[in-house]
């Protein structure tokens, strides 16, 4: 079932998965039997696939959890080293090529310990962590030198002249040229970039005042003048780095996890190859024309015909239908259709790029080419600032030459004005908010994956949700069933446990709720596509398809039960809403907005969970490119619309709206497509999301509010030729403290209870 | 003021030496795991003689 995978794995204590406090506690008895199997998987070891292998482990969380799973790890034959990485929950296994990924799973949960291999080319870390560690060394050795210069500077500030000033500051000047020439590369990049594409980024000022600041102090300190900006040049570099580091942080963590939930589905098919003899392979090795078998419970890694096997195949992911689809020889399956009975073999019509699972590409490009035109806060912060204090810089420069005649007071003013104005405040004022704002959304179960998706988020006026799956949890539940017949009840009971069909599934835990056992029914048999069908009492009794059993065809899912020569009785299913759904509509219309539903799904189970829901809009029979079209109607209308979905018939709307958000249950398509990913089942986080989205938005703004008010203060000063040093010190030191300390009252209105 | 000529270079030094440390701590992966790290302390493996 494709749900189940990542219920397990969000971790939500609801599920009923409780472990003890330590699952390593209970795995001292369980090493016999890891031993005992360690000697059947051994002989089972196949073909290479790489020597590192990484799993996941949503569970772990104490000291002894950290040396068990390394114990039964390192004790696998064939492994040379392995290390628990308790903050990403990870694994990572160092072995030999024979060594399996699932081979070391299995001994894990063996063990006691929850785990689940990882695809590790889907995770890619290694470039993000690369420039996380590059930022790291930048901020330390900017730390370092501020440090030292701001030492030598407080010396000069209170009062060391003459020969002693002039050593200080020439050795101020040796510290910070180097420091400043590697630290401050990231924003000589950013602002080179920008100016050749013609445009006035953040870094072009931020550029321009650390090298006039390094610049005139040169100039001053060779002539043996009073003001030298050494200091104030390497703290603009370290506070704006501990900005784009803390930046970065938030990003690199919801990458990693949501990396992750692709990473957890390994891909892999089973091939027959020309004698009949199942082969696993990769995905990406299958080519139209293969054979390949589908296992009950699997999803479809390719498009194409079925050539043997009888099954039912739920379509959900793809269309947004509830109902569960016949599939049998000379039907067509498309990627990502997941089989629910019985073992399927078809041969590939189309795989990879061309499966139909890919073909709506072209449409998401489409769409995130119109979003990719969003200007964020600190963009459009940046493009009123910047002009505007080159102009001041630039107005200062001219005055004081032409008043005075002085070309050197005339530079130590301008670059006295732009190092006081530079957006170090400004460059603090967005990261700190959403570093806080991410962290916090993170605790309750949402992965902001994109850097302005908070922004966005904050601006919506209308939500439009999908049915199957999202508002719903995509798993049915039989309706007024207590009005069945006892003795009904009892054959079907017995008859549904004998297959592992989603319908019956759900059929038997609602009977045995009811408190009835099984009948007693013999030559219990499963036909796949079909149903079940056994003897009791003498005469045979079917559960299934209408079709099967002889019974006229329903509008709704339902599952018909014979008895004998009996009419048919129909067991009828509605799909289960999601915990919280109720909740989150409710919020949203109470806030005043908007709440549309587009399912792909038939009329009459749109209609009755829109009436369930309180939703007055609702369109039923939707097709993908139509949902798209509506979300691009909506915005044409001036609305910002919040899309939440979870299907591939969701994912160009996704990728259309203004913003976007998919529980981790959703294709893998439909979460690349979306800007926040939903942990958890329930989806009562959403709204609370949207409120602390206009918070930090609120936050933000009052960030760039305080920094223009220093500013205020500053520039005439600056521009008077009244401003020193210690002026800029200080004044540059207390606009980024207070911007901080507004950025993590977000983080201290959670304990107070309200947002 | 001559006691400047010992305590300039001695402090850049000690700061410097700082620096180092941590350039080698980011180098040798010692954040990559902060939480592991902390529970790793209090693990009782190997507590009488290091891991071979």
């Amino acid at each position: 079932m494709k749900v189940q995978n990542f219920r397990t794995h969000s971790g939500d204590p609801s599920s009923g998965l409780s472990h003890s406090a330590c699952p390593a506690c209970d795995a001292a008895p369980l090493a016999g039997a890891l031993a005992a199997s360690r000697a059947g998987t051994a002989a089972a070891g196949s073909a290479g696939q790489g020597a590192r292998l990484t799993l996941s482990l949503p569970r772990i969380h104490c000291s002894s959890c950290i040396s068990g799973v390394e114990r039964v790890l390192s004790s696998y034959p064939g492994v040379t080293s392995a290390r628990v990485n308790l903050s990403l929950k990870r694994a990572n296994v160092n072995a030999a090529p024979g060594v399996r990924g699932d081979e070391l799973v299995r001994a894990l949960i063996a063990a006691g310990f929850e785990a689940q291999e990882l695809d590790a080319a889907q995770l890619g870390q290694t470039e993000g962590e690369r420039t996380g560690r590059d930022l790291a060394m930048r901020v330390a050795v900017s730390g370092f030198a501020m440090m030292n210069v701001m030492l030598l500077s407080v010396a000069v500030w209170s009062g060391a002249a003459d020969a002693t000033r002039d050593l200080f500051h020439w050795l101020s000047a040796a510290i910070a040229l180097p420091a400043v020439a590697f630290s401050a590369q990231p924003f000589f990049r950013n602002a080179w970039t920008g100016l050749k594409a013609r445009r006035l980024n953040m870094d072009v000022p931020i550029t321009l005042a650390i090298v006039l600041a390094l610049g005139t102090s040169l100039w001053e300190t060779a002539l043996s003048g009073a003001h030298a900006w050494f200091d104030a040049a390497l703290s603009l570099t370290f506070f704006l780095l501990v900005g784009r580091w803390l930046d970065h942080r938030t990003r690199a963590a919801a990458h990693s996890a949501a990396a992750e939930l692709s990473a957890l589905e390994v891909a892999r098919a089973i091939r027959l190859d020309p004698e009949g003899d199942e082969v696993e392979v990769p995905v990406s090795e299958l080519r139209p024309g293969m054979l390949i078998r589908v296992h009950p419970g699997s999803r479809m890694p390719v498009d194409g015909e079925i050539v043997d096997g009888r099954s039912e195949l739920d379509r959900s992911l793809l269309t947004g239908e509830s109902d569960q689809v016949f599939a049998g020889p000379g039907g067509m399956v498309s990627a990502g259709e997941v089989n629910l009975t019985g073992v399927l073999t078809v041969r590939a019509t189309a795989v990879g790029e061309d499966s139909s699972l890919r073909r709506l590409a072209g449409l998401v490009a489409v769409a995130e080419s119109g979003r990719s035109r969003y200007n964020s806060l600190a963009d459009r912060a940046a493009r009123a600032y910047a002009p505007g204090v080159h102009a001041l810089a630039g107005l200062a420069l001219a005055g004081w030459w032409i008043a005075t005649g002085d070309p050197r007071l005339a530079l130590n003013i301008a670059a006295a004005v732009l190092i006081i104005t530079c957006p170090c405040a400004l460059g603090l004022a967005v990261p700190a908010v959403t570093t806080a704002a991410s962290g916090r959304l993170f605790r309750k179960g949402l992965l902001v994956k994109h850097q302005t998706a908070l922004e966005r988020l904050a601006e919506i006026d209308t939500v439009v949700f999908d049915k199957t799956g999202t508002l719903t949890r995509g798993t049915p539940r039989p309706v007024e069933l207590m009005n069945h017949d006892r003795r009904n009840l009892e054959v079907a009971l017995a008859l549904a446990e004998g297959t592992a069909h989603p319908l019956a599934r759900a059929l038997v835990r609602g009977i045995r709720d009811g408190g009835l056992t099984a009948a007693r029914v013999s030559e219990l048999r499963e036909v796949p596509g079909y149903g079940t069908t056994g003897i009791w009492e003498g005469v045979e009794v079917r559960l299934g398809r209408g079709s099967w059993v002889g019974a006229p065809d329903a509008r709704t899912t339902a599952t018909w039960l014979r008895i004998g020569d009996e009419r048919p009785v129909a067991f009828v299913f509605e799909d289960a809403e999601r915990e919280g759904a109720a909740e989150v509509v409710a919020a949203f219309r109470a806030r005043g907005i908007a709440v549309e539903l587009l399912s792909g799904d038939a009329v009459e189970p749109v209609r009755t969970l829109a009436d369930r829901l309180g939703i007055a809009d609702w369109r039923a029979n939707v097709l993908p490119a139509a949902k798209a079209a509506r979300i691009e109607a909506l915005q044409q209308e001036g609305r910002r619309v919040l899309m939440v979905g979870d299907g591939l018939n969701d994912t160009a709307a996704l990728a259309m709206a203004h913003v976007s958000i998919s529980p981790a249950s959703a294709l893998d398509a439909a979460r690349a497509a979306s800007d926040i990913v939903l942990l958890g089942s329930n989806l009562e986080p959403v709204a609370e999301a949207v409120t602390l989205a206009g918070t930090a938005t609120r936050r933000i703004r009052e960030n760039f509010a305080i920094a223009a008010a220093y500013n205020v203060v500053a520039i005439p000063v600056a521009m008077l030729g009244f401003a020193t040093p210690l002026l800029a010190a200080l004044a540059m030191s207390l606009s980024s403290i207070s911007v901080s300390l507004n950025a993590l009252r977000l983080g201290r209105d959670r304990a107070r209870g309200a947002i | 003021m001559e006691v400047l000529a010992w305590l300039i270079p001695v402090s850049l030094g000690l700061g410097g030496l700082g620096l180092l440390a941590f350039v080698w701590t980011v180098r040798s992966d010692q954040y990559d795991d902060p939480d592991g790290d902390a529970h790793r302390i209090l693990s009782d493996e190997w507590d009488d003689a290091p891991r071979p």
